[in-house]
């Protein structure tokens, strides 16, 4: 029930992202969503990425953006007359997308159509996570800085590349 | 349940940035539903790695990766946006028509 709570307002600002006439509230709503989607991952129990998620996407992302539609007075009107002509060959794009994914997702592992599941039969708890178990911002560190730290230091080199073209293009 | 729930919304949101993306004539409209785009393909990552790769975490340090290269590409985004605005005066995307003689 808490899903559907959380989860129906992105649904609803997604579609105001795309459609919104200001172009300043194409900017606002997806904070709505990028709220929505932090809430989703505390349900599923990662608590660092639920939190990261909101400073990056919310934080520096939308407020950058916010700060170009504000400063440049981007003109507010926008007259949607050919919307509809993209909308055949997009929705026929769409629905081949839809028909493809049912290849891929087998129905044992990830369950698309309603099957009857046993699910209260058998109960095993694990006893090493009543013991100690691990936070969410510990297996990532134990991960990112030892098996994969070669890729960690590997965007620095983006970093340096987005340095250069903001100083470039100014 | 909650699996198939979090994989619709997410593809949900991911045809939204595309429509999005694909018919708005202002350029920063085209970025923020890039933006959408590149969140829900984050949180699609981080809901299959916590379903099935517990241990490995390999969805998660992913979407670490993907959320720095969406960083860099709105700020790049950006401030090529703002360049074309002081040069034009306008941020209609189908403005620049140079090319197609």
């Amino acid at each position: 029930m808490i899903l559907s709570v959380l989860s129906s307002p992105a649904l609803v600002s997604g579609l105001m992202v795309a459609r919104a006439k200001n172009p300043v509230h194409s900017v606002l709503f997806p904070i709505l969503v990028f709220r929505d989607t932090s809430s989703l991952l505390l349900l599923l129990g990662l608590d660092f990425s639920a939190m990261i998620f909101p400073v990056v996407h919310i934080g520096a992302i939308a407020v950058s953006f916010l700060f170009v539609v504000m400063m440049f007075h981007i003109q507010i009107a926008e007259i949607h007359e050919e919307v509809l002509r993209y909308l055949p060959v997009s929705g026929i794009i769409g629905l081949i997308f839809w028909w493809e994914m049912f290849f891929i997702l087998d129905n044992e592992t990830i369950p698309l159509l309603p099957t009857q599941r046993n699910t209260t039969s058998l109960r095993y708890t694990v006893y090493a996570v009543k013991v100690r178990s691990w936070t969410n911002l510990e297996t990532l560190g134990n991960l990112l800085y030892t098996y994969y730290s070669v890729w960690f230091l590997v965007p620095s080199t983006i970093f340096k590349a987005l340095s250069w073209g903001v100083s470039l293009l100014k | 349940m909650m699996l198939e729930h979090i994989l619709v919304l997410n593809a949900y949101l991911f045809s939204i940035g595309i429509y999005g993306f694909i018919t708005s004539r202002n350029m920063v409209r085209a970025l923020m539903c890039l933006e959408l785009i590149l969140n829900a393909v984050n949180i699609n990552f981080v809901t299959f790695s916590d379903f099935f790769y517990s241990r490995q975490l390999k969805g998660n340090i992913f979407s670490i990766f993907v959320i720095a290269i969406a960083a860099v590409e709105a700020t790049i985004g950006s401030t090529i946006v703002s360049s074309i605005y002081r040069n034009k005066k306008s941020t209609r995307i189908n403005q620049s028509t140079l090319l197609n003689k």
